[in-house]
């Protein structure tokens, strides 16, 4: 390795120069991107962690109204919390999964039964050890439909469930070759005897243990002294979650160093965040995307040509530029991205065509102004971009009429019962969970009203199906079919945007969500 | 009875019968909110026999006449009731809170108070000179200024630049006295400066008023010193008046900082109030609105009483 290199990889890992600089650097000097890739994490890694210190995140994304049973998580400090206190079957991971306390996954040929091996010697907050009958208990509690668990959606597929010594064997009702990945749904934290108990008491096998839970106020972890994997996480002596909802307040707290990292920094004062000395921005892209949806079913958006009209009329590149900043890739009007597995990159980019946009919308034969409903909650900035793509659609000869409605009871009373409105959606672990969430005509989020049965005969036959390369085909033909027939304009995929000050060492890619995925404070550490 | 212990008897009960008619209010306003409250704990995808049986199970069959009073029992013996969204007790989640914006409005009100009295004798002493419209410039304009705004250029230039205060206000049961001080002191200043020119102004104004009296012009001739005239004559007979301005910034500064307590992260009642607004948590905001009401109610008692005993005429009737 060049001495010059090796200087810009340490530099890299002490966050004095970006990841992206580096490569470019690195490109300049002849090196290609995976071997610079690899002299990165080798640098990051020989970075000693170091133990001790208080490690504080400021968040956006807690309420007074929230509670440790993690059936009820929804919002992101309880989501962050739970990576810290929470101990999971398995993890996202760049590329795949990472095990954590699944030892092995294993599944039937048919995809219909799958069995996890547990780890052997966790120990349980209150010093009793995980065992297969914890886990099975906890998938249990989630799939009742009493505990309105947010993991219920992901739980239904289950038949049925029995421990075999170490073994937990799910058997399915269909197959389902994507169950490992679902097993990483935040909900999903093993409790003892699955929390049946006690459901919000803060006990699983996480790093830290729950010192101090004062909902929408602040948490704090203590670590966990007999944590089963402490040279991965646990470094900090205690992990402290300050709740704070107001933007300006929480960059202020991350300026004046009362916090060492922030979630949701605007898109708008990134630029001058960049600025701010000590202080790094972390994107993360993920599948969270932003919508706009049509009923399928609903004049006048029950015909094909004026849904495709109002497609070509969006102005994609616009919309990430002006609404994202920059922070977002292009939708394709499918809500699937490379952040997926087994994501189909050569399907054709739709882009901007006012004239095409004319044609269709003069064979749909509609007349008159397109009503759509937008509000601030939909996503941020959903009324500017409404009424940028008003103007969009009115080069295409389309009028659209924007009606701005109040965020108190959107959720409730326009989106998924009017026929054309803004909205967002968080993304799914796969595909399968995606499609079968909002796109299956028996979806319980059908918010397109999108019944087409060719769509939901693939979608079950990718369930059982093993070969990667033949599924891989499946969801390509599925998403051509809802980009072309379905319901959905889909112009961006937003980033995750996060600051962290210049104390924190380890920070690593997060894959589909903020800060690492929710990891950020198990995994870093404070710097000496 | 001496009329004057009838008098203060008379404003209590009032008082009590007041906040009675307002815990009416409330419940029915609640009420009459759209929505169901089983269908709220449940959320949509709720089956029509988990929805009877809650409905059963909070007692929501009975007429809402029987629900007012088994209400009104349980505050009156000091059970809140339970959060739907949480399924604690309310008075174990909002002691804490409301602790907490007393100890905030405690310290600005021990700040603003005495500075607004003191400020404003100092203005009528030397009454349209520099001094005074010094006074009155400055408590003007900070009043003028939204007290986001105010929050946000003490947090730009005293948390951030300088670094002397803290941003975050969070504080927390344990938190010893000094660092608690040391972390609310960026929103007391905002509530101090936002309070400061109301009662500053009719402290001056009532002081100014009785100036005008003879029995003042009488003093002057006798010989007395300037501020002995306003320490000894005026102030006392202009007591009541800034009593009642004092106590109205005292319930704002417990009832109507929500907005400061979002800028600096303080865990107070305000915030509290918003979230369970926003999550159609009613016995919540029942509770938080009844308290607020006995806030209010309670320091106008006071405000009046104060009244009552400064005014010479209703303490030695003839």
């Amino acid at each position: 390795m060049s001495k010059e290199l090796e200087f810009l990889s340490r530099h890299v890992a002490s966050g004095r120069l970006s990841r992206r600089d580096f490569l470019g650097r690195a490109a300049a000097l002849g090196i290609t991107a995976p071997f610079a890739n690899m002299l990165l994490s080798s640098a990051a890694q020989a970075q000693a962690p170091v133990r001790g210190g208080i490690l504080k995140a400021g968040l956006q994304g807690g309420e007074a109204t929230n509670s440790l049973d993690p059936a009820t998580f929804l919002s992101q400090v309880p989501f962050n919390f739970a990576k810290c206190w929470g101990e999971y079957l398995v993890q996202l991971a760049p590329g795949g999964l990472e095990n954590r306390l699944a030892e092995e996954i294993g599944s039937s040929d048919d995809a219909k039964v799958w069995t996890f091996k547990i780890r052997q010697d966790v120990e349980f907050h209150n010093g009793k050890t995980v065992t297969a009958e914890d886990v099975m208990a906890t998938l249990e509690r989630h799939s009742n439909e009493d505990s309105k668990s947010g993991a219920l959606g992901i739980m239904r597929g289950i038949e049925s469930m029995k421990v075999d010594g170490r073994d937990v064997v799910i058997t399915l009702k269909e197959p389902n070759a994507d169950l490992p990945y679902l097993m990483a749904d935040y909900h999903l934290i093993i409790q003892p005897n699955g929390g049946k108990d006690a459901p919000d008491a803060g006990i699983s096998a996480g790093s830290y243990k729950v010192a101090v839970n004062e909902p929408g106020v602040r948490y704090v972890g203590e670590r966990f002294a007999n944590y089963w994997q402490p040279d991965k996480e646990g470094f900090a002596d205690q992990v402290e979650i300050i709740v704070v909802n107001d933007p300006t307040a929480r960059t202020s707290a991350l300026q004046g160093g009362q916090v060492h990292m922030i979630n949701r920094v605007e898109p708008k004062i990134v630029d001058l965040i960049k600025r701010v000395p000590g202080v790094e921005i972390k994107t993360v892209s993920g599948p969270g995307h932003y919508v706009f949806i049509m009923h399928c079913n609903t004049a006048p958006f029950d015909n094909v040509d004026l849904r495709m009209a109002l497609k070509l009329a969006m102005d994609r590149e616009e919309m990430v530029d002006k609404i994202l900043r920059g922070y977002g890739t292009v939708g394709n009007d499918f809500p699937i991205n490379s952040s997926y597995p087994l994501f189909a990159d050569d399907i054709e980019q739709r882009a901007y065509d006012p004239d095409k946009a004319a044609f269709h919308y003069k064979k749909s034969g509609h007349d008159g102004p397109v009503l759509l409903r937008t509000s601030e909650v939909a996503f941020p900035g959903a009324v500017d971009a409404a009424q940028l793509y008003q103007q969009t659609c009115a080069k295409a000869g389309i009028t659209i009429e924007v009606k701005r409605e109040p965020g108190d009871g959107y959720w409730s009373e326009v989106w998924n019962k009017q026929p054309f409105s803004t909205s967002y959606w968080g993304g799914r672990p796969t595909q399968d969970q995606m499609y079968s969430t909002a796109y299956l005509s028996s979806a319980d989020w059908n918010d397109t009203r999108f019944f087409n049965e060719k769509f939901d005969k693939l979608l079950i036959e990718a369930r059982a199906e093993l070969d990667q390369d033949k599924r891989k085909n499946l969801y390509r033909e599925m998403s051509i079919i809802v980009r072309d027939e379905g319901g959905l304009i889909l112009p961006m995929f937003n980033q995750y945007i996060d600051a962290i000050s210049d104390k924190v060492g380890g920070y690593g890619d997060g894959v589909n969500h903020e800060l690492m995925d929710g990891y950020a404070l198990a995994r870093c550490w404070v710097k000496a | 009875m001496s009329p004057i212990l009838t008098l203060i008897a008379q404003r209590i009960a009032l008082g009590v019968l007041l906040l009675f008619a307002v815990s009416v209010l409330i419940f029915a306003g609640t009420q009459i909110l759209p929505g169901d409250v089983a269908q709220s704990i449940l959320g949509q995808s709720a089956t029509p026999e988990a929805l009877a049986n809650l409905r059963r199970e909070l007692g929501l069959n009975d007429p809402a006449i029987v629900r007012y009073f088994s209400w009104l029992g349980g505050v009156l013996t000091g059970d809140l009731g339970t959060a739907l969204t949480t399924r604690q007790p309310i008075a174990s989640t909002l002691m804490p809170r409301l602790w907490n914006t007393l100890f905030l409005a405690f310290w600005a009100a021990i700040v603003s108070v005495p500075l607004a009295v003191i400020l404003g004798l100092l203005a009528v002493r030397y009454r349209n000179g520099p001094i005074d419209k010094a006074i009155s410039g400055f408590a003007l304009a900070s009043t003028s200024l939204p007290e986001f705004f105010i929050g946000y250029l003490l947090i730009f230039f005293v948390a951030v630049q300088m670094q002397w205060f803290p941003s975050i206000s969070t504080v927390y049961a344990g938190m010893p006295l000094a660092d608690k001080l040391n972390a609310i002191v960026l929103p007391a200043t905002v509530l101090v400066l936002v309070v400061l020119a109301h009662m500053m102004r009719m402290t001056r104004a009532a002081i100014l008023n009785v100036m005008q009296s003879a029995y003042i012009e009488t003093a002057e001739l006798k010989g007395l010193s300037s501020f002995d005239i306003i320490r000894k004559h005026a102030f006392p007979n202009a007591i009541a008046p800034i009593v009642n301005v004092i106590m109205l910034n005292l319930a704002f500064l417990i009832v109507g900082v929500v907005v400061v307590e979002v800028i600096f992260v303080y865990p107070g009642m305000g915030q509290y109030l918003v979230d369970h607004v926003s999550k159609r948590d009613v016995p919540v905001v029942q509770a938080v609105g009844l308290i607020f009401a006995a806030v209010y109610i309670g320091l106008n008692i006071i405000a009046d009483i104060a009244a009552i005993l400064a005014n010479p005429r209703l303490r030695h009737p003839k």
